[in-house]
């Protein structure tokens, strides 16, 4: 397509420059293009969270951002915050939790946890809740992805 | 109550459960929290090229023509097929059972030829380069339509004036009928008959990962490798093999990283034949995954009953007899190949299953509409016989003047009366109805909530309590497929072997989706030969690898692939033994295993570490005896054979507050008691009731698949279709009792799909119970803000 334009933008800490089809997603872009397949496609119309990335330190759709729109700006992935262990909280205690089944929504969920518990804010369950809405699990029911993100916020009970 | 005892070790010796019992987190879940899983989207192929579908815009039409220029021409395309040019790769199917008498339904291809029979049906199928380019093409597809007249309505397809087969006389696919004779007798001398008309919505699934294929056919080997999100691997290695007419052991299939299944992944799915034949076609790896869209359209959906039950009480409040008549609608196909007979022939075996009630009698029809097609989802035909069940109970019950929890109490099968046959003819080998209704009555607190309730409602707070006891079908024999023809295997194996480090790796035939599986099976193996869970490595979903089995359905995964884990880690334990009395020139009778080393097994002081036992075995085994030979690498199967069904029970309480004004329910706590046999993983147990009452609380509250008269799907999108979010969902408390079944050593019964069972039932009970003070009550699910405030008369 004679419609790519060069997009240069930081992912996981490292400059990334490519011609990118305008039409592309952001999270088909880390997914196809540098084979960050952490991000998962769960419904493709910004309903369901799976895609849950970082843009410039906020939490976005992956598949509601154009890769295009994240030129100049910094990228952060499940494998990124996993490899600088700024999840690594969240993980252990999603871990000793059970708080996934088959982990599809898992990076997703992760990402939009570790918004609320580096905010700061001594967030309570229901707090909790509504700040993972967005994020949908088929499998947990959701009170042990409570649970462990409650663990990370206020230490263990 | 204490868990059962499992005699893991040799007589004489200490009894160790080992890791049964304990709540140790899932090994193979760190991958996943990484996002280092491999879901078929994450593999990366050579010369991969992907299917996209062009389906059908209409609920019922004739294919007049199609034209597929324009989309052969387009950038990235490789190939553009119609049904026919499928078929000559792909035999057809139809899916019946023999066991089902008299169950019908035409043959189906992977893409339709001729006749689309519901909005979504794969009419055409297009490969390109990429996805997206795929999806382009499928756009310039051009077809020409002629419509023909649609049955959406189940009474309409059951009167039959448009039959959508001519050629199956009707559009009845099975129909069952059951009477074990003085019902009528029963009804006229009851002193209370209540009677009530239960609707219950069509859902889906909505796996977070759609489905999912990835065929590699390499034509030098007339082999055909398929990475399938699947639930049943070894199912999935015959029907590809017999419809692409390719040898058996030319076909492996591979299950990695699953993203839910539910029931949805474990059908034939036409589209997914398709990508397999087109790769057979190509010659080369094809993939398909299906979007949300699609999968609104083309997952199975479940459900969809209109159900009248009667129940005959005494005045003292004795159960006597009940009464079913039920209709489902399952779409224009029987789904192959487990057929879409068994959730309404599951309805008419479970209703009224945990009462002691003698008469019954059922009738239940299964008709074809021109809406997608249903079949088995988590819990199976349990969601609607608890919740007809128990709601008609409750009606029982309030017109009787009886307290429900002492209604049920004085009428379920006594916990002392087993072996016990059900009037639908279930032979339950041991449950404990009365003791779960006692522990879950203990565990919520229910005459304080009572009062709390009664206090509320003074003050215009309207809170309900509903209970649900239920009856739960696991560990299946060969009696609920097998028997009927179907190539789904009830038993299942398990490979162990002593690796030369010391280590042990486990191959199982069940097959992980989350569940938990591996995690279950490694701490069965590592207790059964006596060694740490760090040294287990478990692998599952590869039938090149694995034994044969069934994979993960009706929740026998714990039960069936457990106990051949038990057996084979019994019997590699002993095997381990004897290497070792030949190394230590000792009695195998004083030896045992503990902590990774073999020890004197009364004074367990350690006698030689694995690892150095395999060392020697495997390297060394020049210094053993001439004629000793070690065998570190043992497989066991196992079949539960003596009962049709290993069942359990449980019984769940829904505590609600619903909102007159607004019609909203308000969600403030759930319990679950429940008696699945030997616990495993605790943990992992209570997890599985969790998820599967939320999924039942969506049945309940949300999840309904609206189809205009046209047979249009109406909400075939995320943001249309509601399911459960976090915000809206309860806490859950859990219990378990454990009555072990003795089938088996282990004594594991399933626990995936009781909780599913039995929500959408307590949450309508206590629903109702909030509603009756004003003279309301709902009975079609899910229960909308709409439905409950019509039921109120407020619109």
């Amino acid at each position: 397509m004679e419609l790519a334009r060069e997009t240069t933008l930081t992912v996981n800490g490292a400059k990334v420059t490519r011609r990118i089809e305008p039409r592309m997603h952001l999270v088909d872009f880390l997914r196809e293009e540098l084979g960050l397949t952490g991000s998962h496609l769960g419904c493709e119309h910004g309903v369901c969270g799976a895609c849950t990335v970082r843009v410039n330190g906020d939490i976005v759709r992956g598949c509601l951002m154009l890769a295009v729109q994240a030129d100049g700006c910094t990228v952060e992935t499940i494998e990124g915050l996993t490899d600088s262990k700024e999840l690594a909280p969240l993980q252990k205690a999603f871990h000793e939790r059970n708080a996934l089944q088959c982990g599809f929504c898992t990076p997703g969920m992760l990402l939009a946890a570790q918004d609320l518990v580096r905010s700061g804010r001594k967030a309570n369950r229901e707090e909790i809740r509504a700040h993972i809405s967005g994020n949908y699990c088929r499998c947990t029911g959701y009170q042990a992805i409570v649970d462990a993100i409650e663990e990370v916020i206020h230490g263990p009970r | 109550m204490g868990r059962a005892e499992l005699p893991l070790h040799a007589p004489g010796t200490r009894v160790d459960r080992g890791y049964i019992g304990e709540s140790v987190p899932r090994p193979n879940a760190q991958r996943l929290l990484q996002g280092r899983g491999a879901f078929i989207d994450d593999l990366r192929f050579p010369r991969l090229a992907h299917v996209a579908y062009f389906r059908s815009p209409y609920a019922h039409a004739r294919i007049k023509g199609l034209d597929l220029t324009a989309a052969r021409g387009a950038p990235g395309v490789i190939a553009v097929l119609d049904g026919r040019a499928v078929a000559e790769y792909c035999t057809p199917w139809v899916a019946v059972l023999a066991h089902l008498k008299g169950i019908k339904s035409p043959p189906q291809h992977a893409i339709a030829i001729e006749r689309a029979c519901w909005q979504g049906e794969a009419c055409a199928a297009v490969v390109a380069e990429s996805r997206s380019q795929a999806e382009d093409a499928v756009g310039l597809i051009e077809a020409e339509w002629e419509e023909l007249p649609v049955v959406v309505d189940m009474d309409a397809a059951l009167g039959g004036e448009t039959v959508i087969h001519p050629e199956l006389g009707d559009n009845i696919c099975f129909k069952r009928e059951l009477d074990t004779g003085g019902v009528d007798d029963a009804f006229a001398r009851a002193d209370v008959v209540v009677e009530e008309t239960f609707h219950f919505g069509r859902h889906t699934g909505v796996c977070l990962e759609g489905r999912a294929i990835l065929a590699d056919y390499n034509a030098g080997e007339h082999s055909l490798t398929v990475y399938h999100a699947t639930q049943a691997p070894h199912m999935m290695q015959d029907i590809f093999s017999r419809h692409l007419n390719i040898p058996e052991a030319n076909v492996r299939v591979i299950t990695k990283d699953v993203g839910g299944s539910f029931g949805i992944k474990v059908h034939v799915y036409p589209d997914e034949m398709a990508t397999a034949a087109i790769s057979v076609l190509l010659r080369r790896p094809v993939k398909f995954v299906a979007d949300r869209l699609e999968s609104f359209l083309s997952d199975i959906h479940a459900r969809e009953h209109k159900a009248r039950v009667r129940l005959a009480c005494t005045k003292a409040g004795e159960m006597l007899a009940f009464e079913l008549d039920d209709i489902t609608a399952i779409g224009p196909y029987s789904v192959y190949p487990r057929t879409s007979g068994i959730e309404g022939n599951q309805v008419v075996n479970l209703t009224g299953g945990p009462y002691k009630h003698q008469k019954y009698r059922a009738k239940m029809h299964v008709v074809f509409t021109n809406k997608n097609v249903t079949c088995q989802y988590r819990a199976v035909g349990h969601p609607i016989a608890v919740a007809l069940t128990e709601g008609i109970v409750d009606i029982a019950a309030r017109k009787l003047g009886m307290d429900p929890a002492e209604f049920r109490r004085r009428n379920l099968i006594a916990d002392d009366a087993y072996p016990y046959s059900s009037p639908a003819g279930l032979k339950f080998e041991r449950l404990s109805h009365h003791r779960t209704l006692a522990k879950l009555l203990d565990v919520m607190r229910y005459d304080e909530l009572r009062a709390e309730q009664a206090r509320l409602c003074k003050q215009g707070v309207h809170r309900g309590i509903g209970l649900a006891a239920m009856i739960e079908v696991t560990n299946p024999s060969p009696a609920f497929y097998g028997v009927g023809g179907a190539r789904i295997s009830a038993q299942d194996g398990a490979t162990l072997r002593l690796e030369p480090t010391g280590m042990l790796t486990v191959l199982c035939s069940v097959t992980e989706q989350g569940q938990g599986t591996e995690a279950i099976l490694a701490q069965i193996a590592a207790s059964a030969v006596g060694i740490t869970l760090d040294k287990v490595r478990c692998m599952t979903g590869d039938t090149g690898v694995t034994p044969y089995g069934g994979g993960t359905w009706a929740s026998r995964g714990a039960g069936i692939g457990g106990e051949a884990v038990l057996q084979a880690g019994r019997a590699l334990r002993s095997n381990i033994l004897e290497v070792a009395a030949a190394i230590l020139k000792l009695d195998k009778a004083e030896l045992d295993i503990a902590g990774n080393a073999v020890v004197n097994r009364l004074t367990l002081e350690a006698k030689l570490p694995l690892a150095e036992l395999g060392r020697i075995a495997y390297f060394r085994p020049d210094t053993l005896p001439l004629d000793f030979q070690s065998e570190l690498t043992v497989t066991r199967h196992y079949t539960p054979r003596q009962y049709g069904f290993t069942f359990t029970n449980g019984m769940q309480a829904s505590l609600v507050e619903v909102d007159p004004a607004t019609g909203f329910v308000n969600l403030l706590k759930h319990w679950c008691v429940e008696d699945s046999g030997t616990v495993i993983n605790p943990m992992l147990a209570d997890e599985q009731l969790r998820g599967g009452i939320v999924q039942g609380i969506g049945a309940a509250l949300y999840e309904e698949c609206i189809y205009g008269p046209d047979g249009q799907l109406l909400n075939g999108t995320m943001a249309d279709y509601l399911v459960p979010m976090a915000g809206e969902m309860p806490d859950i408390v859990c219990a378990h009792l454990e009555t072990p079944t003795q089938q088996s050593q282990l004594g594991a019964k399933g626990i995936g799909e009781a909780g599913t069972a039995g929500a959408p039932g307590a949450i309508m009970n206590a629903i109702n119970d909030a509603l009756a003070p004003l003279g309301a009550a709902v009975t079609q699910m899910p229960f909308t803000p709409e439905r409950i405030l019509k039921a109120l008369g407020k619109v």
